[in-house]
C-alpha cells in the first residue's frame, strides 16, 4: 500500500520549528497519522538536523536515530524538527542560532529549554506530541514553563543511537504531550533495547496509566521548597501535593543533603563530556568548510569560533579546563564522587517512599532576555539535575498557575520505575480535570 | 582565579576562537562559575565508581553499514572517495 501523508504547514508564530515537513508520510500502527515533532538534535534521514547550530547548517543525516525508526514503525508522521538551545545547552531556547522560541502561554516569555520548540509546538496545538531530550531538565523545564507534560525516562530505557551527543552519561530522549496518556503512549513506542546503544536496558514499556495511588508514599524533600524557590511556585506545588494526599497518598518529609553540590557536579560533568563530544565539529565531515589551506589548528579555531555560539564555546572551554592537568582532581574527580552521593541519597530515600515530589522549576518562565548571566541561568536547573545525575525517571505535569504562568509538579521515581511516576502524574491530572 | 591568559590558553587547547572583546567577559564569567564550583571542595566520600554499572560489549564482527557515498555526502571537500582536511604539518 502506498504510504499516506498528512499536510503540515502551520503558521509558526512562536518559532517552534526549524524545519517542517509539508507532506509528512505515515503508515499503520498505534500512532497512524499522528503528527509528531522531533527535537533537532535527533537524527532524521533526509531531513536537515542542525542542533540549532550554524556548525550543522545544511547537514542531512544519512540515517535515522533508533527512536525515529520506532516512530515510523508505529505509524507516526514526522511533522518537523523543533528549535532548541544550541546542542541542548540552555534553559530558555534563546541560545538557538536561529532565533528564540516564544512561549505560547505568553509570547513575552521563554518556553524553557532546551527542548523549547518541542514544548511550544505541543502547547500551541501544532502537534499532538513531540520528542525532546533531557540532559539536566531539558524536557521537564519547557514542559513546566509551557503547561504540558514531559517525561525524562530512566537512563537506559530509551536508545540514544542517533541523538547527537552532548553529555552521554546524563541525557535521555523522552516524550512531551498535552496529557499524561499521550506521553505514556509515546513512551511505549520509543522505549526498549537497541543493540546500537549498549547502555539501553531490555525493559520495554507496556503500560496504561493507572490513577490508583492509595497507599502510595510520597517523599517531600525540604530542599525543593527552600532558598531560591519562588514562594508563589512553592505554594502551587504544595497544594498539588495536598491533592495527592486527598487521593490516598501519604507524604513523608525527607532531605537530599547532596543537593548542596549537585548542580556544580552536574555542570562539571556535562561540560567535560561536551568538550570531548563537540571536538568532532570541525567542518571536515559536515558543516561549513574550514579553510583547508591553513594549518589545522588555525582552520578549526576559525570555523569553531565563527559557527559555535557563546554558550557552546563557554561550556567546551569550561569542560576542557575541568579535565585539564592539575584541575582534574579538583573538578571532574570530585564531581563523580558527588554524583555517587546523589545516587546514594536517592537510594536511601526510596527505601522508605515510592516517589519524590516537588516543583519542576524554582520559578515561572523567565521574560525573554531576562537571564543574561550564565551562572544565574545554570542555577535555574537546581531542581531537575538531581534526577539526571542519579539516572532516575522524572515527570513534570501541570499543577496550576502562578502570576498567570503554568507551574509544573515534578515526580521522581526509583530507577526503571517510569510506569509509577506516570501513574502518579495521571492520578493528579485526572483528579484536577 | 583564572586570568585572561589562562582563558586564552584553554581556548587554544579546545581549538575555540574567541575575540578580544569576548576574552574579558569569558574570564569574569569563568571566575564566577569556578567560584561556584568550589562547593565541590566540601564533597566527602570516595564513592565514585561504586555503582552497579558494568560494561556490555558485543563481538567485534563486521556488520552492514552506510555506503561510502552516504558517509561522504555531507563533507564539503572530498577527492577520490576521501575527505579533504586542513594540513597537519
Amino acid at each position: 500500500m502506498a504510504p499516506r501523508s498528512i499536510s503540515f504547514e502551520p503558521s509558526d508564530t512562536y518559532n517552534a520549528f526549524l524545519t517542517t515537513c509539508s507532506r509528512a508520510e505515515y503508515g499503520d500502527g498505534p500512532l497512524a497519522g499522528t503528527a509528531v515533532a522531533v527535537k533537532d538534535n535527533i537524527s532524521t534521514k533526509g531531513i536537515e538536523t542542525t542542533c540549532a547550530s550554524k556548525i550543522l547548517k545544511g547537514y542531512i543525516p544519512p540515517y535515522d536515530a533508533y527512536v525515529i525508526g520506532l516512530l515510523k514503525n508505529a505509524g507516526a508522521a514526522i511533522a518537523g524538527k523543533t528549535n532548541m538551545d544550541e546542542f541542548g545547552m540552555g534553559t530558555t531556547t534563546e541560545n538557538s542560532a536561529f532565533g528564540p522560541t516564544l512561549n505560547p502561554c505568553n509570547p513575552g516569555r521563554v518556553p524553557g529549554g532546551s527542548s523549547g520548540g518541542s514544548a511550544a509546538a505541543v502547547a500551541a496545538g501544532m502537534v499532538r506530541m513531540a520528542l525532546g531530550s533531557d540532559t539536566g531538565g531539558s524536557i521537564r523545564c519547557p514542559a513546566a514553563f509551557c503547561g504540558i507534560v514531559g517525561l525524562k525516562p530512566s537512563y537506559g530505557r530509551v536508545s540514544r543511537y542517533g541523538l547527537i551527543a552532548y553529555s552521554n552519561s546524563l541525557e535521555q530522549i523522552g516524550p512531551l504531550g498535552k496529557t499524561v496518556s499521550d506521553v505514556s503512549t509515546l513512551m511505549g513506542v520509543i522505549a526498549g533495547h537497541d543493540r546500537h546503544d549498549s547502555t539501553t536496558y531490555d525493559k520495554p514499556y507496556n503500560h496504561s496509566p493507572n490513577p490508583d495511588i492509595k497507599s502510595l508514599k510520597v517523599g517531600i524533600p525540604q530542599e525543593y521548597f527552600g532558598k531560591g524557590v519562588d514562594p508563589g511556585v512553592a505554594g502551587v506545588v504544595k497544594k498539588a501535593i495536598e491533592r495527592l494526599e486527598e487521593l490516598g497518598a501519604t507524604t513523608v518529609p525527607c532531605s537530599i543533603p547532596s543537593m548542596e553540590y549537585a548542580l556544580a557536579a552536574y555542570y562539571v560533568t556535562c561540560t567535560s563530556e561536551a568538550s570531548s563530544n563537540l571536538a568532532r565539529f570541525d567542518g571536515v565531515r559536515y558543516g561549513p568548510a574550514p579553510d583547508w589551506k591553513k594549518s589545522w589548528h588555525d582552520a578549526y579555531r576559525d570555523v569553531r569560533g565563527e559557527s559555535f555560539g557563546a554558550e557552546v564555546r563557554r561550556r567546551i572551554m569550561l569542560g576542557t579546563f575541568a579535565l585539564s592537568s592539575g584541575y582534574y582532581g579538583k573538578y571532574y574527580a570530585k564531581a563523580q564522587v558527588a554524583r555517587e552521593n546523589v545516587r546514594a541519597d536517592f537510594n536511601r530515600i526510596f527505601r522508605d517512599v515510592d516517589v519524590i515530589a516537588g516543583p519542576t522549576m524554582p520559578t515561572i518562565a523567565f521574560k525573554l532576555k531576562e537571564k543574561t548571566d550564565p551562572l544565574s541561568m545554570y542555577l535555574a536547573d537546581i531542581l531537575t539535575v538531581p534526577a539526571n545525575l542519579a539516572g532516575i525517571p522524572s515527570i513534570s505535569v501541570p499543577c496550576g498557575k502562578s502570576e498567570g504562568m503554568p507551574v509544573g509538579l515534578q515526580v521522581m521515581g526509583r530507577m526503571f520505575e517510569d510506569e509509577r511516576v506516570v501513574d502518579v502524574a495521571f492520578a493528579f491530572e485526572q483528579a484536577v480535570n | 582565579m583564572v586570568t585572561e591568559q589562562d582563558v586564552q590558553h584553554i581556548a587554544e587547547l579546545a581549538d575555540i576562537g574567541i575575540n578580544k572583546e569576548e576574552l574579558g567577559t569569558f574570564t569574569s564569567q569563568f571566575n564566577a562559575i569556578l567560584d561556584y564550583f568550589d562547593t565541590l571542595d566540601t564533597v566527602k566520600g570516595d564513592a565514585a565508581g561504586k555503582s552497579e554499572l558494568f560494561n556490555v560489549l558485543r563481538e567485534d564482527e563486521v556488520e552492514p553499514s552506510l555506503s561510502q557515498e552516504e558517509v561522504l555526502k555531507n563533507a564539503p571537500f572530498k577527492e577520490d572517495g576521501f575527505i579533504k582536511a586542513p594540513r597537519v604539518m
